[in-house]
């Protein structure tokens, strides 16, 4: 049988190959361009993306997750909802996770973002991504690459002291708990219902770092 | 989306200059509320000066022992501030209490409290609605209005403010400060921010075209306990069905503003005197005007155990 890990690295591999030449071309972001009657507007871009810079002429139209899957070709992070409400375009940027579908890639001038590309590949797991594969912490996938990077995001929260809405004490630092990572995780949903699984995995990596 | 050109400002002067360059312009912060209102094209302004490059996202002490937020201070970094979280917890509380650790990571001050409803039906563009289209009607009114107003409403709309953290800064009495083209910088109580819908439902604060947010101020820390009571659909990641934002003394007084019931953080003082005599008191005198519809009445009940839950949680 053939391991998940592996179809995602003969994809990963073949996109790759398709993406490399169009880096730096200018594709107007399909959704961007939808249903406009006005003459469209292009700006130019730069930023960091899993640590090669990249330089984009977009539609102002175009959001950063359509700028990462469409012009970029790093189709790991997902568009659900396009919406802000399920967590699955989740990408790192200047150290904080966010939705990049509620942001436009022009905003994002000299920014360093991450993506689960970045975070580590089949060969090189990230620990996060090798722990949701130990603990089995997706299904059908969809929502994984937006729960890893938020997953990766939330220990840093946790180590920087930010409080969350769980917390007994605000002054207090936070702690690892079950309600601490479920509450913290709450802006990714999972169709499949993984959570426990997902908490499971995190909580692994809480305890190695730790 | 509809087409529009972009701009990047560095000074609040500048951007103030570029929205009277432009009618049909917006300030765009984390763009979180923003973007998801262009898609539907429920805005669709032509033109979007990006405020993230102004150097207001900075959390200062104020001469008298108050707190001046920047406008562009994340949602994330004011909850997570020091004296934010030991001597304004309602406010740290209430905003741990919206949207989503992402989310928050994005939202601003400014955007936060510029946020607009939630109503179903100004999301529905195939929906009469005369916040979105004046004059159109309002299909909540006899439609779905579990999440709406009970109180403060008009004929003309029954929408609610959905910002938590305005909740928190009603009762903290916080001022609003702005600047508007020309220079001219002005202080906005919060009280006097917001708007009822009356006949107009898509103004919906008293800033004028083109005024842009500099700072929110607090005022010197209020004794008491303090505490945000969210009561909503699912236990994280969902809007207020009703929400109490609390500072309650130990002799029993204090200060409390309801979130999810109207279009604007609802408090009254009269209604804050009866908060010695307990929940039942505040509820009859704050929500006396109310006028639920037969989905929302339920929201009565709830505001009044509500609070009841924030008074004796201060208790502790
Ligand atoms: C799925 C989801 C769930 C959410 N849940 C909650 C919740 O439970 N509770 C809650 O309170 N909120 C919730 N929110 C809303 C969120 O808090 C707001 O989207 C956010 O606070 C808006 O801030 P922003 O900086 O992104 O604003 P933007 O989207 O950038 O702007 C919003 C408005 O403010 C204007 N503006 C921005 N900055 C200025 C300025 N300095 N001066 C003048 N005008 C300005 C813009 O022109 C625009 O009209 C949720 C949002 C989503 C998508
Ligand atoms: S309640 Fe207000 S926002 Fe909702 S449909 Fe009616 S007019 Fe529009
Ligand atoms: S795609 Fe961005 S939150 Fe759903
Ligand atoms: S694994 Fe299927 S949506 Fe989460």
């Amino acid at each position: 049988m053939t391991k998940p890990s592996e179809i995602e690295l003969s994809r990963r591999q073949l996109l790759a190959a398709t993406g490399a030449s169009v880096a730096a071309a200018t594709y107007p972001s399909a959704v961007a361009a939808q249903a406009s009657t006005q003459t469209p507007s292009t700006a130019r871009v730069s930023f960091t993306v899993n640590n090669t810079v990249r330089k984009l002429e977009v539609d102002t139209r175009t959001t950063l997750l359509d700028a990462l899957r469409e012009n970029l070709r790093l189709p790991g992070t997902k568009k659900g909802c396009d919406h802000g409400q399920c967590g699955a375009c989740t990408v790192i940027v200047d150290g904080k996770r966010i939705n990049s579908c509620l942001s436009l890639a022009v905003m994002h001038e000299g920014g360093k973002i991450t993506t689960v590309e970045g975070l580590g590949n089949p060969k090189r797991l990230h620990p996060m991504q090798a722990a949701f594969v130990k603990h089995d912490g997706f299904q059908c996938g969809f929502c994984t690459p937006g729960q890893i990077c938020s997953a990766v995001a939330v220990l840093d929260e946790i180590k920087a002291g930010i409080p969350s809405h769980v917390a007994a004490d605000l002054n207090a630092a936070p702690q690892i708990s079950n309600a601490e990572l479920r509450e913290r995780m709450s802006g990714n949903i999972c169709r499949c219902g993984a959570y426990s699984n997902i908490v499971d995995a995190i909580t692994e990596v809480a305890g190695r770092k730790a | 989306m509809k087409p529009f050109t972009y701009q990047r400002v560095r000074s609040p002067a500048e951007a103030v200059a570029a929205f009277g360059r432009n009618k049909n312009a917006k300030f765009i912060a984390g763009g979180t509320n923003l973007l998801d209102l262009m898609k539907l094209q429920i805005e669709a302004p032509s033109h979007l000066i990006d405020v993230n490059g102004l150097a207001l996202d900075k959390i200062e002490m104020t001469p008298d022992g108050g707190l001046r937020i920047g406008a562009l201070v994340r949602n994330t970094d004011l909850a997570a501030h020091p004296r934010v979280r030991r001597d304004y917890a309602v406010l740290a509380r209430a905003l741990l209490a919206g949207a989503s650790g992402q989310l928050r990571n994005r939202a601003t001050t400014a955007g936060n409290l510029l946020q607009r409803t939630r109503c179903p039906y100004f999301y529905d563009t195939n929906q009469p609605c005369n916040k979105r289209q004046p004059g159109s009607g309002c299909a909540a009114i006899g439609g779905f209005s579990r999440q709406l107003a009970v109180i403060g409403s008009s004929q003309a709309c029954i929408a609610t403010h959905p910002s938590d953290m305005a909740v928190a800064l009603r009762v903290l009495d916080a001022v609003v400060e702005t600047v508007k083209t020309g220079g001219v910088t002005r202080q906005i109580n919060i009280r006097d921010f917001y708007r009822l819908p009356g006949d107009t439902p898509h103004i919906e604060t008293n800033l004028a075209d083109g005024e842009l947010i500099t700072a929110v101020v607090l005022p010197r820390p209020v004794e008491g306990k303090h505490g945000y009571r969210k009561v909503r659909d699912r236990a994280s990641y969902a809007f207020a069905l009703v929400s109490v934002a609390s500072i309650i003394s130990r002799d029993g007084s204090g200060k409390v503003a309801l979130g999810g019931v109207a279009h604007m953080p609802w408090r009254n003082e009269t209604a804050e005197a009866q908060l010695p005599k307990g929940a039942k008191a505040v509820a009859e005198n704050l929500l006396s005007d109310a006028k639920p519809t037969e989905h929302n009445a339920f929201k009565i009940t709830l505001a009044e155990r509500a609070l009841a839950s924030a008074i004796s949680e201060a208790k502790g």
